[in-house]
Parts: structure tokens; sequence; C-alpha cells
């Protein structure tokens, strides 16, 4: 609750993520070439990666400013729950981060001549995937609370838990966009959120006990 | 309420302190003395229970005791009234106009905590002690930046919190005017260096 | 031996002197190994009909691409005791084994490249395989930066153990989704323990000779780190007491 008025109220980071997310997506065809063949082939891929990247962009957000003025601390002696904390934490993320490149995603898939098939699965993809990716980040965003230089560090552990979540999302997007059937990564990726909300938190609460002692 | 028995603690791995008893009943307050350096904040730390000891025994219910330390946990974004409204849900209470007349904060409940001045905001940290509730206060360090008025109001807090049968455990340089609170100079109780061919799992 | 002596070479003092009798006979005995592994193998088998003598590479690819994925294991094992038992030299090994493991995968990597180019005619491709060992080394590095950006021991290694855990699990989902993300042109396992289908004898014999001394140099690579990092860390430990004014 708190976590989102906060995100709102400090205003920058919920405008960046999709800021960025619209700037990596504008220079992909500068990169590649204005065919619009080949985007339209790329496209599912990168939107996810647009979208991962965004996310990644906020994710040190998450518990640095608590660090700093000692809320976490004080959080951390008040009768909610460690794994709590985390999970609304991660909830908070989402809904500044994660879901508004959701629903932005659709309209830069025009850009990148997106197939209109596509649409549909391309927004469902995300809006599965990145809860998982909100919830992946917490726990590294935990691991490097209190570093001074930790943002670099947090991409690089947490680029390679990505892995999984980025090829089943990207794999249904780009298997709707073609016309093809999309059930296995569909599961596959539902899986994968689901199990990381249920169990990433408790990874994330006993990180972030070590470094607060 | 709070009792230590032999308790040793460690900073980075160093054993700072050892040896260290207390206790503390209902309406008892503690003022705990000692040089900078020395282990007060680690202290009072592993008795909120934000750091395991090295040896020796905390005893008290973690659902009777709140901490504060030197950052307020104060965002500057919210006003005073948000804040205060924040830290009472968290700890399941709702009425914060008690703690908002203890500290004078009326007149800035409705400002932005980032426009406060730094003695301002220390009051509105302090306030959050009452509206959590809890008996047991572990303070480090409660008056950085008061100025006399507002020691005042801090000690009358402290006092009518002991006369509700709550404790304190205060680490501070300065004098409270809490003349019933017992003294602990932690001093004498530095962590002396183990010997070094203790080659063991701590590693000195 | 009982489990509870077991665990007295967690000690580092006994690990340091049960180490230094043991170190020199399995630095030796790898070094012995691995020469007659990979003469054998290099020089005293017959070339493949196809492959030519490119198939040779194959007594440092395997092997290291072995050691890669064990040296991973190893580390899982020593996190969770450090997590379950706290015995500092537990973690201390994981720390140690890491930039072995992380070496042995990039010779996987470069061997499989050096490899793959007169077979696929390709450096690199996106085979499963070969990305599952890329996406291995991205959790090493991973790995190695949390343990040296925390100054606190004892932290980093309640840290890195998690992470350690986490990261197994996803390694492991990385798996299986680059399997399904492309079914590629690696062969399948060139071999199984218990049957080699598609090695010859005259392969099969001096590459088990070969992978032993693989095993033993990481032993040997691990043992070695291990007593350095536990000296560092006594060494961390003596300055900050100096430090403290003792």
């Amino acid at each position: 609750m708190r976590d989102i008025r906060l995100a709102m109220r400090a205003g920058g980071g919920f405008g960046l993520g999709l800021s960025f997310f619209l700037i990596v997506v504008v220079l992909v065809p500068f990169g590649v070439g204005p065919q619009s063949a080949l985007l339209s082939k790329i496209a599912p891929g990168i939107l996810w990666l647009g979208a991962l990247l965004a996310c990644l962009l906020s994710l040190d957000r998450i518990f640095a400013l608590d660090w700093e003025d000692g809320s976490l601390d004080l959080l951390a002696t008040s009768p909610l729950p460690m794994e709590g904390i985390v999970s609304v934490k991660a909830l908070a993320h989402w809904l500044t981060t994660g879901l508004p490149l959701v629903l932005v995603a659709p309209v830069l898939g025009v850009l990148l001549n997106l197939p209109e098939a596509g649409f549909l699965w391309l927004t469902l993809s995300l809006a599965l995937g990145t809860p998982a990716l909100s919830v992946i980040g917490t726990f590294g965003a935990a691991l490097t609370v209190g570093l001074k230089r930790g943002g670099l560090l947090l991409s690089l552990l947490v680029l390679p838990l990505y892995v999984p979540t980025l090829i089943f999302g990207a794999e249904m997007a780009r298997r709707g966009a073609e016309g093809f059937d999309i059930t296995t990564p569909l599961l596959l990726l539902a899986g994968i959120t689901c199990g990381t909300i249920a169990l990433l938190p408790f990874a994330s609460a006993a990180v972030l006990r070590v470094n607060l002692r | 309420m709070l009792t230590v028995t032999d308790l040793s603690i460690a900073r980075g791995g160093i054993p700072v302190l050892e040896g260290l008893n207390l206790r503390l009943g209902a309406g008892q307050a503690m003022v705990l003395r000692g040089p900078n350096g020395i282990g007060k904040t680690t202290l009072l730390r592993t008795i909120a229970g934000l750091q395991p000891p090295l040896s020796g025994q905390v005893h008290v219910t973690p659902e009777s005791l709140v901490y504060a330390g030197h950052a307020d946990g104060i965002k500057p974004t919210l006003t005073v009234t948000e804040n205060l409204n924040f830290w009472a849900q968290a700890f399941g209470n709702h009425d914060i106009s008690a703690a908002i007349a203890a500290f004078a904060l009326g007149p800035l409940a409705a400002r932005p905590a980032g426009a406060l001045s730094a003695g301002q905001k220390r009051r509105l940290g302090l306030a959050r002690l009452l509206v959590t509730g809890r008996a047991i206060w572990v303070l480090d360090e409660p008056t950085v930046s008061l100025d006399t008025d507002a020691v005042a109001m801090f000690a009358a807090a402290v006092r009518a919190h002991l006369a509700q049968g709550g404790a304190a455990l205060i680490a501070t340089h300065i004098d409270l005017g809490l003349a019933e609170a017992q003294l602990l100079d932690v001093g004498p109780l530095r962590a002396k260096p183990l010997d070094i061919e203790d080659f063991d799992g701590a590693f000195l | 031996m009982s489990l509870n002596s077991l665990w007295e070479y967690a000690n580092p003092k006994k690990f340091i002197q049960t180490t230094d009798r043991v170190l020199p006979w399995v630095a030796w005995s790898a070094a012995l190994t691995l020469v007659v592994g990979l003469v054998w193998g290099f020089f005293f088998t017959p070339d493949d009909y196809r492959q030519g003598s490119t198939v040779k590479i194959i007594y440092l690819h395997v092997p290291a691409a072995l050691m890669a994925i064990n040296a991973w294991m190893m580390m899982l094992v020593t996190s969770l005791v450090w997590i379950v038992r706290r015995h500092h030299v537990s973690a201390l090994a994981a720390r140690a084994a890491a930039p072995v493991g992380m070496i042995m995968t990039v010779i996987a990597l470069l061997t499989g490249a050096i490899w793959g180019q007169p077979m696929w005619g390709t450096w690199w491709a996106w085979d499963p395989r070969l990305t599952s060992f890329l996406i291995l080394f991205l959790f090493y590095l991973g790995y190695i930066a949390l343990w040296e950006a925390i100054e606190n021991d004892d932290t980093a290694a309640d840290l890195t153990s998690i992470l350690c855990l986490v990261g197994s699990v996803f390694a492991l989902l990385s798996r299986y989704a680059v399997n399904f993300w492309n079914q590629g042109l690696h062969q399948g396992a060139s071999l199984s323990l218990d049957k080699e289908e598609n090695v010859a004898d005259v392969f099969w014999y001096p590459l088990l000779v070969a992978m032993a001394g693989f095993v033993l140099l990481f032993i040997a690579l691990v043992l070695m780190r291990t007593r350095t990092e536990i000296r560092a860390r006594r060494m961390r430990a003596l300055l900050a007491r100096e430090r403290m004014g003792a």
C-alpha cells in the first residue's frame, strides 16, 4: 500500500521504466533496418526483451530507499512477517513497473509491425511473465541491498535468473504471433510465475534478514 | 520483561562486548553509556533481534519490543500523518492522535515529512514509538538533533510510558532528566581479544 | 569413519593439518593421471574415420564439461552444509571451487568451439548444450561477483549460499527451457558410464583416465584454494583485531 503511494508520489520510478521501454523499442529499427517483414518477425522478442530490461532498471529502488532511511530495520521488528514485506514489495514493483509495461506493450507492438494475431498473446504473455520478473528481481534486490555499487551486481545476478521466464514468455508471444499453438509455453510460463511467487519470497526474506544484521 | 544473560556480541565478525547482564522490569528504564564504537548500537540491534548474539541469551517476547535506530524511517514524500498512520497500521493500531499530541506535531500534521527540520523529523520518529503500542522501547541515541524543549517532551513521553507499565532501554550521552533510570556503563565490558592460537570456527 | 569424526575436518586448523599431508599426494597423482590420460589420448589412439584427429580434443572437452557441472554440484553441497551446520571451511570451499568451476566451463566452451568449427562448420551455435554452458558461466560470474562484493565474510557466505541454492533451481529450469527453445545439433551424451554406445573402447579408456585426472586436478585445486582462503580469512581477522587496538 504505502509502497505504491510512494512510488507514485516520488514520480520518477513510474515513468522511467516506461520511457526506457519506449526508447529501446524505437532504437531497434535503427539497429536492424526498417524492413517491416524483419521487424514483425522479431517484434515479440524485442518487446519481451525491452520489458525485461525496463523491469531491471527499477529493481535497485525496491529496497534502497527503505534501507537508507532505516525503515527496513523498523519493518523487520514490526509484526509483519519478512516474507510478507518482501511479497508486498514485489507486488508494488509489479504494479508500478510491470503492469504499465504490459499495458503499453501492444502500442509499441504497432511500431514494430507485430502481426495482428500476436497482440493478444503478447499482452497475455507479458501479463503472465512480468510478475515473475518482479519477484525474481526482488530476490536480487534483497541480495544486494546496502551494497554501495549494487546496481551493476544486481543486473549480473538477476539476468541469468531471468533466462527461463524470457524463453517461455518470448516463445509464447512468438508462437502466438505466428499462429501456432501456445499451450505449452503458456503452461510453463504460468508454472514459473506461480512457482516463483510461492517459493522465492522465502529466499528473499532470508537474504534480507542476513543483510540487516 | 527483558532479561539479558551473559551476552556476547560481535560487529562485523569481531567480538565487541562480552559478559553482559541486564534486567528490565515493567516501569523501569535503563540508560546505556559508553564511549563511541564500544558496541552500544550492536547491543541494541541484538536485543531487538535484528542480529544474532555471539553467545548468551536475550529473553524477551519479540512482540513486545520496538526499536528505533539512528534513522527514523520517515518517507519524505508522505505527510506527517501518513507516516504515522503507516507505522500504526504496520503494528495493528489506528489511533495516532496521542502520539501527535505528545510530540506537539499538530501544527505539522499535514506537512510532507521532507519539509521538516532535522529536529522535527526526530520528533516524528519518536512519535512513531507511541503508535506502535509496544511495551519495551529500545532506543539508539533518541535525542540527536533535538532542542531542550523537545528533549523534555521526549523525557515526558518516556515517563508516561513507564507509568503505563512500559520499559525503555536507551543509549544516549545526554542527561534526559530521568532520575529513576538505572545507569549501565558498558565500557568495562569490552570484549577481550581471544588467544591467537585458538584457531577454530571463528578464526580467532 | 563415523559421521562425527568427519565433521572434525571442518575445523580450519585440522583441515590445514590434514591437507598438509594429503595435498602432495593428490596433486602428484592428478599430474600423473592427466599426463597419462592426455598422452594416451592424443598420441596412442587411432584417428576417427570421420572426424580425423580433431576427435582427440574430446580428452579435454568432455572432462572439463564434466567438472564444470560437478564443481557447481559441490558448491551446492558445501553451501547446504554451511547453511545447516555453519562450518566455515565448507563456505570457504564453495568460494574456492567457484573460479575453478568457471575455468572448467570456459575450457569446455572453448574446446567445444574449436571442435565445432571443423565438425559443424561454425565456432558457435545456439545449441541447447552450448547455451546451457554459457548460462552456467553467467551463474558462476554472478556467484563470484557476489562473494567479492561483500566485506563481511559470514554475510557473504550466507548470501552466496542462498544464491547458490536458488541459482541451482534456476539453472535446472534454464536447462529445460533451453532444450524446449531449440532442439539442437549436439550429439546426445557421447558417453554414459554403463554403456559406451558412441565411443569405442580404444577412445573410452584413455578418456576415463583423463576424466579421473580432471577430477583429481579439481580436488587438488580446490584443496589448495581452500587453504588459501582459510589463511586469507585468518589474516583479515588478525588485521581487524589489530585495528580494534587489541
